[in-house]
């Protein structure tokens, strides 16, 4: 069998090359901007109610730290009140699986088909000679 | 191992220095990992309340703890520059090895991003404290990357000496924070038995902060990047590791522990610089000062081995043609990856400025656990075609397979937790390295050299 001779690449073409792997990152990073990903959503039924600590439900120690931190009951409402919801769009979560899934299967099929290029032009076709220096140089 | 760089018009092959012991492996290590402990563990509290992240802070844990076995056989094993690059390189194939060092440039790149404009935040507290207002942050960013990128570039013994020292300074600060909270006397200054709640969000919430609590330990399997620059690898890689997560575990503790006992689980869940606002709740000046310092070495040392690991990966895809060759120089005085030090420097910055912080953050912590699930399958294979008797290994992981099974379960429900907080940024990710893939497979191939990829003195594996 005959060694893979790789192709020279050229300075413009490893320019292109670095300039292109980094505009798909930006692309990734400004991508879930135009998706929906948020899933905080504020408490809205106490933002007409009169906030007290009591209505808070904080007991004195917690509000005691509040304070200590520097926060009245108006500021610590924001915080408390600001939750997060859990709910699951099973159809997303199937994508999502699909995609993680299917992006390993594919790596690791791929891989494998030029893992054995390589094994192949390092140590010769399986059970040549080459396998057997190998193993007593070894 | 060897690379080729232009000096005088000649061609010469050198290679990196071996100047770099334990101590060193686990500065880098600890290093990159600590600032988590001075933020962003703490978003694991907003998720699943305080309870919810003490578990995802032992649940992470042995993760983490699976991560450093596996990478510890391995690694001393397959000492070479860019670590689990490297590996894939000779134990999965070519495309993996690219993806994964693509993980890595990426984790290390935007982590670093993040460390630096905390730097520029906490500049900008200081001087609004002192009177000086609306400072602009931006240029102590660009400042800390241009600072770090030169230590780099000067050579890796300076580099990590400097993070050894920082580090350990920001470990020690965690400890005279607990040691300061009056720990013996509980209801004195920790006051658990008032502020620590049931589970806000029931499970679901714990699950969901599992994603945070990567925060406690992420970045630790960086220690590999300096196999090719230790003297012994056998013996400085599993001990730097073991002894880095081991450090993390401890460090990661008692700061749940102070932290939750000092502050309201909504505050803490928020907070900026929560172990910055447990010491100004002690009220103790000299501990605010040293937990001031603390978090800014934290931060520093955290670029700066994100700096040292992104370089590393980026030079080694550059040697093996995986990505352009000019990246695949050694400075011939200095002994440093120097041109993919420099190149990284804009990116790292532009990173900080796109006011994507999430996002940044988002990709480098799936950007880690892509790499942790496929040292998964990375372990197996291994074993299955180097055999314990078939090639010495510098450190041998007990239990095998557990903790390679451990982690692939592990890792598919973090993989849900981020589902959970950031589906869309998931699945943008995924999509870039699926593009990445195909590119490679299409374009980068031709350019490299199949015998090439195989450089360690091993026998054929098993199989193939």
């Amino acid at each position: 069998m005959t060694n893979y001779i790789p192709k020279i690449q050229h300075k413009r073409g490893q320019l292109f090359d670095s300039l292109f792997i980094l505009f798909l990152v930006y692309v990734s990073l400004y991508i879930p901007l135009f998706m929906e990903s948020d899933t905080k959503s504020a408490d809205e039924t106490t933002s007409v109610q009169v906030i007290t600590w009591e209505s808070l439900n904080v007991s004195p120690v917690e509000q005691e730290q509040w304070q200590k931190l520097g926060f009245d009951e108006l500021a610590a409402a924001e915080i408390i009140n600001d939750r997060f919801d859990y709910t699951i769009d099973p159809v997303m979560l199937i994508i999502t699986v699909l995609v993680i899934v299917g992006y390993f299967f594919f790596v690791l099929r791929v891989s494998d088909r030029q893992y054995r290029e390589v094994i192949e032009e390092k140590f010769g076709a399986a059970g040549s000679r080459a396998t057997n220096e190998q193993e007593d140089a070894r | 191992m060897s690379q080729s760089t232009s000096s005088g018009g000649e061609q010469k092959r050198i290679s990196m220095l071996k100047v770099l012991n334990p101590f060193h492996v686990w500065a880098l290590g600890v290093g990159i990992v600590l600032v988590g402990e001075f933020m962003g563990w703490n978003f694991s509290v907003a998720k699943g309340g305080a309870y919810g992240a003490l578990i995802a802070c032992w649940v992470i844990g042995l993760l983490y703890s699976c991560v450093a076995m596996i990478d510890s056989e391995v690694t001393s094993t397959v000492a070479a520059a860019g670590g689990q690059y490297t590996q894939a390189k000779h134990i999965i194939g070519p495309l993996m090895a690219f993806n994964v060092g693509l993980y890595l440039v990426m984790a290390y790149t935007m982590l670093e991003a993040a460390d630096a404009l905390i730097v520029g935040d906490l500049m900008a507290a200081v001087a609004s404290a002192t009177g000086y207002a609306d400072l602009n942050p931006q240029p102590f960013v660009v400042l800390t990357i241009a600072f770090l990128a030169w230590l780099n570039y000067r050579g890796v013994f300076m580099t990590l000496t400097v993070n050894f020292v920082i580090t350990l300074f920001a470990f020690l600060a965690i400890i005279a924070l607990f040691i300061g909270s009056d720990p013996l006397n509980p209801g004195n200054i920790l006051k658990h038995s008032d502020l620590l709640t049931e589970l806000p969000y029931g499970w679901i919430g714990v699950v969901a902060a599992l994603q945070f609590g990567m925060w406690y330990y992420l970045g630790i399997e960086g220690t590999c990047q300096a196999a090719e620059e230790v003297r012994s690898a056998g013996r400085s890689i599993p001990l730097g590791t073991i002894g880095g997560i081991l450090t993390l575990l401890v460090a990661a503790t008692l700061t749940w522990y102070v932290s939750t006992g000092l502050m309201p689980w909504q505050y803490l869940g928020q907070a900026t610089t929560p172990l910055y606002d447990a010491a100004s709740i002690i009220g103790n000046p000299s501990l605010q000062i040293v937990l001031f310092i603390g978090t800014m070495f934290a931060a520093i040392a955290s670029a700066n081995g994100c700096i040292n690991d992104a370089a590393r990966a980026w030079f080694s895809m550059g040697r093996d043609r995986y990505m352009p060759t000019w990246f695949g120089a050694i400075h011939p005085h200095y002994r440093t990856p120097f041109r993919a030090i420099i190149f990284l420097i804009p990116i790292a910055v532009s990173f900080a400025f796109t006011g994507l912080l999430d996002q940044v953050i988002t990709f480098s912590i799936l950007s880690g656990l892509l790499g942790y699930t496929f040292m998964s399958f990375n372990m197996v294979r291994f074993r299955k075609m180097w055999p314990l008797d078939v090639i010495k290994r510098g450190y041998i992981h007990p239990f095998h397979p557990i903790p390679a099974f451990t982690l692939l379960g592990l890792c598919s429900v973090v993989y849900f937790a981020t589902f959970l907080g950031y589906g869309a940024s998931l699945l943008s990710i995924m999509a870039f390295y699926i593009v990445a893939s195909v590119w490679f497979v299409k374009r980068r191939y031709q350019f490299v050299k199949r015998a090439d990829q195989f450089t360690m003195p091993w026998p054929r594996p098993k199989g193939y």
